[in-house]
Parts: C-alpha cells; sequence; structure tokens
C-alpha cells in the first residue's frame, strides 16, 4: 500500500544557538529552537497542535535528550491535540514519521518536532567528576553489549566498519573522504562547530577512538537543539514560505534489532530505504543532493549504498575522493558540514539543512546548482528512517 | 596488552538468562535452544521466531566460535578504561548467524583478524561467568 503524495509537508524551521559548551540548559535550548520554527512558519504556538519528539527525556545525566514533550508543552502553554515521544521509533526522524501521520490523518493540523542536546555540557561533566563504584546492574537488551565494555556506539560503528572493510577492501581514506567533505563544507558555515582546513594527512595522523575509527571518523557532542513544523498540506497555506513537500519517508524494520547485527547488505536504513522507493515515483538519480546520517563517517557510506545511489560495497569508491560528493559534484553530500564538523545535532540538523538548500536560504553555502529534490536520512544499526523533500 | 579487562557493567540476570549468565560454573557455555526444531537463540527468548516453539531449554556448545568483527578500543570512556581492549563479535560454530558480543582475552590485540578460530573461556565476576574468547 501507498500512503498518499504530499499529504504533510515541512513549513517551518528552527536552530538555537549552537556551541561545544554553552552552559545553557537544554529547556532553553529547546525553546530557542521550537519557537524559530514557529515564527518561521508565520505561525503562533497556538497554532501549534501537535508535539513529536524523539527519544523523549532521557534522564540519565547524558545531555543525550534532556527534554521531552511534557516539559516542552508546559513551556510554550501549548494546547495539543496528539503528540507523540519516546525511544522505540526508526530513529531521529521518528518524530517526523510521526508528525507526518498526524497531520495525514487528520489528527493535528500543525506538529512541531524538536530535539534539544546538552551533551557537550555533560561531556565535560562525566570527564571532571569521579565514576560510581557501585553500578547497577542491567537487565534490559544492553546486557549484550555493556559486559564486554562495548559502551559507546563508536564500537557499534567501528564493528561495522570493520565488516565493510573486510568484506568490500573499504580503506580509511575511504572514510577519510567523508569527514573531509564535512568539513570543506563546514568552512562555509558560520555556525559549525570545527570549520578549519582538514587534510588527508591530518585525518590519517589522528588518534583511534574504536579501530578502524579515528576522531574524526566520530562526530562531534554539543548543545544545541532543532526543530521543525510539519503541517498537513491543506494547512500548509496558512504558513508564510512556500511549503517543502514531504515526498516519502519510511522507518522500516525487517532484520535483526540487534546492534552485533549491523551488516553492511542487511541493516534497517536497507529496510527503510527500500521502502522508501517503493513509495514513489522518483529514482535515486533524480535527487539533487543528499543529507545523509554521519554520525559516523561510516555510516553516511553505507547509507549511501542503502539508497541506492550505489551497489552495495561500493560506496568508498562512489565517493571518488570526495570529488562526487562536494557541493559542485554530481551528489553534493551534508552541506552544512555534517555532524562530523557541524555538531551533533541528532539528524534533525541534517533534515534543517535540507529545507534551507531547497528553500535557497542556505547563505554562502547555497549550492550553485538548482536543488530541488532532497534526500535526507537518519540513524545507524537496527534503527533508520529516511525520506525525500521536494520542492515545488 | 591489558593484564585484564577493567571493572565491567554486569547483567542481573533472570529467569530467563540465568543459564547464560551462570551456566560456565563448569566451563560449558549454554546457548537457548528450541526443543521443537532445534534453532539456537541468542539473546534468549522465551518462544522461537522460526517455529513459534514455545518450549524453549538451554543446551551446552562446544564453545568454538569464528571472529566476526572486532575492534580495538582505545577511547577512555571511564577513567578506568585506559588501555586498549579488543570488543568482538563472534559466531558460533553450531548455527550461521549465531553471535555474541564478548571480548577476545589471551593475545595481543594487534593479532585478532576477522575469520579467526576462537574458543571460550570464561571469566568469574561475583555471581557471574562471563563468556569471553581466546585463540584457539
Amino acid at each position: 500500500m501507498r500512503p498518499l503524495p504530499r499529504s504533510a509537508a515541512i513549513t517551518g524551521i528552527g536552530v538555537s544557538q549552537i556551541g561545544r559548551r554553552l552552559g545553557v540548559d537544554g529547556l532553553t535550548l529547546a525553546i530557542q529552537a521550537t519557537l524559530r520554527a514557529i515564527a518561521d512558519a508565520g505561525l503562533s504556538p497556538g497554532k501549534i497542535d501537535g508535539l513529536a519528539c524523539w527519544p523523549g527525556r532521557m534522564s540519565d545525566g547524558s545531555g543525550s535528550s534532556p527534554v521531552g514533550i511534557w516539559d516542552l508543552k508546559e513551556a510554550l502553554g501549548l494546547g495539543l491535540s496528539w503528540y507523540a515521544g519516546g525511544v522505540e521509533g526508526p530513529a531521529q526522524l521518528s518524530s517526523v514519521l510521526n508528525a507526518v501521520l498526524a497531520v495525514s490523518s487528520g489528527h493535528a493540523r500543525h506538529v512541531l518536532c524538536f530535539r534539544s542536546s546538552t551533551e557537550g555540557s555533560a561531556r565535560v561533566a562525566a570527564s571532571s567528576g569521579a565514576t560510581d563504584d557501585a553500578q547497577p546492574r542491567i537487565e534490559d537488551a544492553s546486557q549484550w553489549l555493556l559486559p564486554s565494555n562495548a559502551l559507546s556506539l563508536a564500537n557499534y560503528a567501528a564493528l561495522a566498519a570493520q565488516r565493510h572493510m573486510h568484506r568490500f577492501g573499504t580503506t580509511r581514506e575511504h572514510l577519510a573522504w567523508i569527514a573531509l567533505n564535512g568539513r570543506r563544507n563546514a568552512s562555509l558555515n558560520p555556525d559549525a562547530i570545527y570549520r578549519a582546513p582538514l587534510t588527508l594527512d591530518d585525518y590519517m595522523a589522528a588518534r583511534m577512538i574504536s579501530t578502524p575509527l579515528s576522531l574524526y571518523d566520530c562526530d562531534v557532542p554539543v548543545d544545541g537543539a532543532i526543530a521543525v513544523v510539519v503541517s498537513a498540506a491543506d494547512a500548509a497555506a496558512d504558513t508564510r514560505v512556500p511549503p517543502i513537500w514531504i515526498e516519502a519517508i519510511s522507518g522500516a524494520l525487517r532484520g535483526r534489532a540487534l546492534w552485533d547485527h549491523w551488516d553492511p547488505t542487511d541493516w534497517a536504513g536497507i529496510d527503510a530505504a527500500h521502502r522508501l522507493w517503493s513509495m514513489t515515483e522518483l529514482q535515486p538519480a533524480d535527487i539533487d543532493f543528499a543529507q545523509l546520517y554521519d554520525g559516523f563517517s561510516i555510516v553516511a557510506l553505507m547509507w549511501l549504498e542503502a539508497l541506492g545511489f550505489c551497489a552495495p560495497g561500493e560506496s568508498g569508491d562512489f565517493i571518488e575522493r570526495g570529488t562526487r560528493i562536494a557541493r559542485d559534484g554530481a551528489l553534493p553530500l551534508n552541506t552544512c558540514g555534517g555532524q562530523l564538523s557541524a555538531g551533533r545535532l541528532h539528524g534533525l540538523g541534517l533534515l534543517h539543512e535540507a529545507v534551507l538548500q531547497l528553500r535557497g536560504e542556505a547563505a554562502a553555502r547555497q549550492l550553485p546548482q538548482p536543488a530541488r529534490i532532497a534526500a535526507v536520512s537518519n540513524g545507524a544499526g537496527p534503527i533508520g528512517a529516511c525520506m525525500l523533500l521536494v520542492r515545488d | 596488552m591489558p593484564s585484564s579487562i577493567p571493572k565491567r557493567i554486569l547483567p542481573r540476570p533472570t529467569a530467563l538468562t540465568e543459564a547464560f549468565w551462570r551456566g560456565g560454573a563448569d566451563g560449558r557455555l549454554r546457548i537457548a535452544c528450541c526443543r521443537t526444531c532445534g534453532l539456537y537463540l541468542h539473546p534468549p527468548v522465551p518462544i522461537c521466531r522460526a517455529c513459534l516453539g514455545r518450549e524453549i531449554g538451554f543446551e551446552p556448545v562446544s564453545g568454538h566460535a569464528v571472529v566476526e568483527s572486532f575492534t580495538v578500543n582505545h577511547q577512555a570512556w571511564r577513567p578506568d578504561l585506559a588501555e586498549p581492549y579488543v570488543i568482538a563479535v563472534v559466531e558460533l560454530v553450531e548455527q550461521p548467524g549465531l553471535r555474541l558480543t564478548t571480548n577476545i582475552v589471551g593475545c595481543d590485540p594487534a593479532e585478532v583478524f576477522v575469520g579467526q578460530a576462537v574458543v571460550v573461556t570464561f571469566e568469574a565476576v561475583e555471581d557471574l561467568f562471563l563468556p569471553l574468547f581466546r585463540p584457539d
């Protein structure tokens, strides 16, 4: 079955101040981003009748998601017809996917989607504090990973990268071009965290985090928040700017829901992408530019394959030493610098950038060629979602 | 090469997982298995995803496995994790795709490779026997 086309649009986007260590609480950041998104749409908070976030409030001290649905609802005094938050969804785009379902089924007209993070500050607090000697025991699915001191997503991404290298001959230099492309694009983004030039030699000399991933293969934790407004097709007429249509969006999952089963040819991104292309007449060759999740460099390569821009295993050569994915290449990638250089805005930063480019509002980094159709993806391993955005 | 893996976050065994986490007391690795169709199920679940059989038991396996992927962790995620150590996903020889995330011990991290034959060895911690693997 195929969902109705163009039943929803992105009508507003907003970003808070972003920095490594702002010393600003997550709710304040969320308020900055969401009020900007609402104003961008030409709406007022009273017009927002839906609220969505992923993964919802996490009270684990990591700063990963310190603000949830109820926090923001209370802060902005929203009156909600519908809301959804929580971790069990297909990664960062879960909020947008849920919002599309809500507006296309009549449960809401304008849904505010957001994610706030204070991971930059939390990281500093963690590294300066004493460790907890009495770690509580665990009985959820993390018991199959954490007792091996596989403590970070970097470890799981490293295991996936090793598989890709072993099976397809992918090299560190292939990974490097994802990082270098991001840094090159970040030099044109005044809000990016790292803008100084990065060379292949710099990359190769970087310290290892978890082999084969080094420092520049891992994104940078920041403090910041992002918000987008998703509106029903008929409600998009109420808004200030031309709508950016959601042509298709999917977060399918058919394979194993386990991080240690994250295989280059069998993971959630492949399932989501397969479903995505079944919803549209568009094909990979129609895509003008892509904003693909780069929490780790290997993830962007695996999304290029999952979305069918190249065959499985061929992404390393496909990017042609970064030329094909450069801003003047055939498939510009992560034009704001991606999470590797612009900061970990948890996927929604990539969606924000896609909308800016489609509107022609990306300032110094606006793509030189026409940009009318974009692919956006978020997530890794057993959680992944992707979408196609179209400007009239 | 670290003399031992640093302090670990530990599981709390339940009725479903106890045979895995404590079953190594006699040196045997025990894996959940469908009594109806014989499929091994890890992590353990109370139903077989292949035949929906409800009779699930734990069977000793050979303990032999192959390194399916690995990474040498260098990052001190905690202050007591300064030394490099090997995280690996191993595939047990009993069934394709039957994987465990574990550590490779008993060799230099630089000697680990994909496809390496490994065998289980247990680390006794408190009331648990954690299955780790060493070169076979």
